[in-house]
């Protein structure tokens, strides 16, 4: 099943209940409009959340950059003795 | 099946497209030697007519690693990362096939974790992530680094890809299956590595990842301006629509 599909179906159950809830009247007629409003900035807030939340915990590794000098040095030293052009120190 | 097969033993073919890389190619063929050690392997260098000399230095490099070990199939011109992949794939002789950049933000030494990773689950595609704990990046801005995260929010939202890391290109795949995606695949840049991984996931290829290190050494020279963005956007909807 091709993914839009899959989303598809995923707003049409959540308009389902949307409607559902509607004809049960939990909500006033005159404020029933404001459902799918909540809901889309609730899912915005969500991603703005998760987006900072991996912002703080995005994974750096300053170390790594340190080892890749070594293994830059350690190379430019074999292959320069084998004959293979590394440039100039 | 050949006598390398019925022994069991896998053999790895490495795809490395470059372009100006004639320093980064020395220095990354000398790392996947050195953390290759007791591995089945060839490099295929798949150079679109650099003008700095790389084609010279990969066949120096022939003369001390053997031209058995060393592939050089290049090409007259840039013609784009897919059709890399596509040309070296012709002349690979693995079971299975590694993609990583020229530029040393892959390094070779989690190669062995790739090859454990594969033997361990079975898996078909085995993936770089640079986003969970053990993996990571190193020169990055917090500008660059937020847009990352904004994008990685919005594609994870509404694709569902399955992957943690989704524009992530170092990844090592069993032959066939990158065969399959390479023809099934039409965008370009690293829209396409977007493209290879959902589509894989959409066809039911058993996709592991394994941590890497990313260490940007290039980031000040490329930028990440307005247009990058709106490419992006535009892969997303694609991919959102057509897979």
């Amino acid at each position: 099943m091709k993914h839009i599909i899959k989303i598809l179906s995923l707003l049409m159950a959540v308009f389902a209940v949307w409607v559902g809830l509607l004809q049960i009247s939990v909500v006033p007629r005159d404020q029933s409009w404001l459902l799918p409003v909540y809901l889309t900035i609730s899912l915005g807030c969500y991603g703005l959340f998760m987006v900072g939340i991996g912002l703080m915990q995005f994974p750096t590794c300053p170390h790594e950059a340190v080892l890749l000098q070594q293994d830059i040095t350690e190379a430019k030293e074999f292959l320069k003795q084998r004959g293979v052009d590394v440039g100039p120190d | 099946m050949t006598d390398r097969q019925s022994k069991g033993i896998d053999k790895y073919s490495l795809i490395i497209p470059t372009y100006n890389e004639r320093l980064n190619i020395a220095l990354i063929v000398y790392l996947v030697f050195k953390h290759l050690k007791d591995v089945d392997f060839e490099v295929i260098v798949v150079d679109d007519g650099s003008p700095d000399g790389t084609q010279d230095v990969v066949k120096q490099l022939q003369d001390v690693y053997g031209e058995d070990r060393i592939l050089l199939r290049a090409r007259p011109r840039k013609m784009g990362l897919g059709t890399a992949y596509a040309h070296g794939l012709k002349h690979a002789s693995g079971d299975f096939v590694v993609i990583m950049d020229a530029d040393l933000s892959h390094h070779p030494k989690y190669l062995p974790s790739f090859i454990k990773r594969q033997h361990e689950t079975g898996a078909s595609i085995v993936t770089g992530t640079r986003y969970v704990k053990g993996g990571g990046v190193h020169g990055w801005n917090l500008m660059r680094k937020l847009t990352s995260r904004g994008a990685n929010v919005l594609a994870q939202t509404f694709l569902w890809p399955g992957v943690s890391d989704l524009t992530g290109s170092f990844r090592l795949y069993r032959k066939s299956v990158l065969e399959d995606l390479i023809n099934s695949c039409v965008s370009k840049g690293y829209v396409f590595q977007m493209e290879m991984i959902v589509r894989a996931s959409r066809k039911g290829f058993h996709i592991e990842e394994v941590p890497i290190t990313f260490v940007d050494r290039v980031f000040g020279s490329s930028k990440l301006g307005g247009s990058e963005i709106v490419e992006y956007l535009k892969g997303l909807i694609y991919l959102l629509l057509t897979t």
